[in-house]
């Protein structure tokens, strides 16, 4: 009877096709706006997750978020150090500066400088180059999208492309002189400003005007020390913010949820999502169910038990389901792939996206049979008698 | 009818009422009868005596309110809901006046339902019910979609599908009143050659008067009794009539 059932469902076409679409619709909504909010979210913790040695930052105890810059002493990089339990600690700048173009303009970008010596800190993915060359002269390392968007060298003439930075391309940040020596692969900024990696004596020197350069103290705790207990003390015996990378990514995004609108948006729309998709696919397979109404007696009348029927049931609505999401996520998929590398946000599908999607998908299609199957189940077999 | 020989249906006094209070209506005010295995009884009557009511409570699809009814010397009614789901998947044939076929389904399809429902694979139901939609005339017809098929042809798919798991007993509502003269007599000679069995009754209710040659008995009924059966010779009188 299951051939039978799925024949039933094949056989309506329209019907057939309308609650795949609408399956469909509330799918793509589910997946795609939750994925370009996780893509937004990842952006605002990125930097933390980038850098994935050290456990432990540290930094001025009113910094709120990741990209929050009250830079410290220097000083304070010798009390982290002298702290029981820290195995090493080396410091980071992360701050802003305007890199000058070729043809004069200036673009905003994130500096970040590393430690001279160990280089900690660094960009996740060398794309082309080696980290280590950030200690030749005036070396930098720039960021794959910036080096092809917005550090792109102007061509001069409208309408044609600007030309990606290369290797020894020479830049200008704060009128001083840098040279590319490297490009790497960064998680994108949440306003996709070009990242720019040199070494943190470098950065002192693109950053003259500023007294205090520390940002973050990266730190490490000695081997079988717990991260949240040296933090804890750190911060305890400094008075500085002292957080576990997973803390801190947390304390980010928090403060994003606080600040913003941004959760509360994005959940709209994905209600909205599921709403629709439910409204629509319910109505839809409540109609092709009473549209089938009669043939439901009919299996009823002829021994069909409530069991079965119900399964029938069931059955359409768990491939008009799996059908409708199978699309959904198809395209979504495909959209996101078309839009990845443009520059602008791409979204993140992860395995729990697409698990919770398709669980509210499941919701759904198993509500419509549900309600659908009540009439059924009520049904008379005495009604394929009445005209 | 040996007189060791169970009865194919035996109601006695069965009573049917429905609703309530001034929508209360008798449908059934004590029928009794008796239909014989090997015989096709008409049930013949005017519009609202209670024919469908009767016919419906005989294939176990309605409980009657008073009164006994055994098929094959069974009660229906003391089975469980489930028992007497199974007992008409397995003894019962339905032939219905709307033909009641799945649109989506082809006619071999259509006439495997009984034997699907009852748990027989598809491949085996599939053959059986081509050899039905064979012994009815439509050989040839097997992947045909009802759309595609005329009336009585599509009636005869039902005629197949109502045999195709042997059932005891095979009740018909109104065969023939969605078919012309011509087609009607073509279905009713195709039930009677094909359906009748020493050991199967057929219980047909029609309005349709030029199939009446076609009866062993004619039962008439009027407002909810049984007030005259008929043997085959009178019925036969009645239809030249």
């Amino acid at each position: 009877m299951i051939k039978i059932a799925f024949k039933m469902l094949f056989g309506d076409r329209g019907k057939y096709l309308g609650i795949i679409t609408g399956i469909a619709m509330a799918s793509v909504l589910m997946i795609q706006q939750p994925g370009i909010l996780l893509s937004i979210l990842n952006t605002v913790y990125g930097f933390i997750t980038d850098i994935a040695l050290p456990q432990i930052w540290v930094m001025d105890p009113k910094v709120q978020t990741i990209d929050d810059s009250k830079p410290m002493l220097d000083t304070q990089l010798y009390r982290v150090r002298g702290i029981e339990g820290v195995e090493w600690a080396v410091p980071l700048y992360k701050g802003n500066q305007k890199v000058r173009l070729a043809n004069g303009e200036t673009v905003n970008s994130i500096i970040v400088g590393l430690d001279d010596s160990t280089l900690i800190g660094g960009p996740p993915v060398m794309v082309e180059g080696k980290l280590a060359d950030l200690r030749l002269p005036d070396a930098i390392i720039v960021d794959e999208t910036g080096a092809k968007g917005r550090l792109a060298t102007p061509s001069g003439k409208k309408g044609e492309p600007a030309t990606p930075l290369k290797i020894g391309d020479i830049l200008e940040i704060n009128d001083v002189r840098a040279k590319v020596v490297g490009f790497a692969r960064t998680t994108n900024t949440f306003q996709s400003q070009p990242v720019i990696y040199t070494t943190y004596t470098r950065a002192k020197t693109f950053s003259l005007d500023e007294r205090k350069l520390l940002t973050f103290i990266l730190a490490q705790p000695k081997s079988g020390e717990s991260a949240s207990i040296v933090a804890a003390r750190i911060a305890k015996q400094t008075g500085l913010g002292a957080h576990t990378a997973q803390d801190f990514k947390k304390i980010s995004l928090q403060y994003v949820f606080d600040n913003t609108s941004i959760v509360v948006n994005f959940g709209f729309v994905v209600v909205v999502g599921f709403i629709v998709g439910a409204a629509v696919t319910g109505q839809i397979f409540y109609n092709f169910t009473l549209d089938n109404l009669r043939y439901f007696g009919v299996f009823k009348a002829m021994g069909a038990t409530n069991r079965l029927v119900l399964t029938m049931i069931l059955l359409q609505a768990l491939l008009v389901g799996f059908v409708g999401f199978g699309i959904g996520a198809g395209a979504t998929a495909l959209f996101a792939r078309a839009t990845q590398g443009s520059g602008g946000l791409s979204m993140r599908i992860t395995a729990p996206l697409l698990l919770g999607s398709g669980g509210a998908v499941l919701f759904i299609v198993l509500l419509a049979a549900l309600i659908s199957a009540r009439k059924v189940i009520k049904l008379e077999p005495a009604v394929v008698f009445k005209g | 009818m040996n007189s060791e020989e169970k009865p194919a249906v035996s109601c006695r006094g069965i009573t049917k009422v429905y609703g309530a209070g001034e929508t209360r209506v008798q449908a059934l005010r004590g029928v009794d009868l008796e239909v014989r295995p090997g015989e096709l009884l008409m049930l013949v009557g005017p519009s609202g005596c209670g024919k469908t009511t009767l016919i419906s409570v005989i294939a176990g699809i309605l409980d009657h309110d008073d009164g006994e009814c055994e098929l094959f010397g069974r009660d229906l009614r003391k089975l469980s809901k489930l028992e007497r789901t199974h007992y008409r998947g397995e003894k019962i044939g339905f032939v219905f006046q709307a033909f009641n076929l799945i649109p989506a389904l082809t006619s071999a399809e259509n006439a495997a339902v009984p034997l699907l429902i009852n748990g027989v694979p598809m491949e085996k139901a599939l053959a059986k019910a081509v050899e039905c939609l064979r012994k009815v005339g439509l050989e040839g017809r097997e992947s045909a979609l009802p759309a595609q098929l005329s009336g009585g042809q599509q009636q005869r798919v039902a005629v197949a599908r109502a045999l195709v798991h042997e059932p005891k007993l095979i009740v018909c509502d109104e065969p023939t009143s969605a078919l012309d003269h011509k087609t009607g007599q073509l279905v009713m000679e195709s039930l009677k050659s094909v359906a009748m069995a020493r050991d199967r009754a057929l219980v047909i209710v029609t309005h349709d008067a030029r199939i009446f040659d076609f009866a062993d008995r004619i039962a008439h009924m009027d407002d909810g009794r049984i007030v005259k059966i008929e043997e085959a010779d009178k019925a036969a009188a009645l239809a030249s009539l």
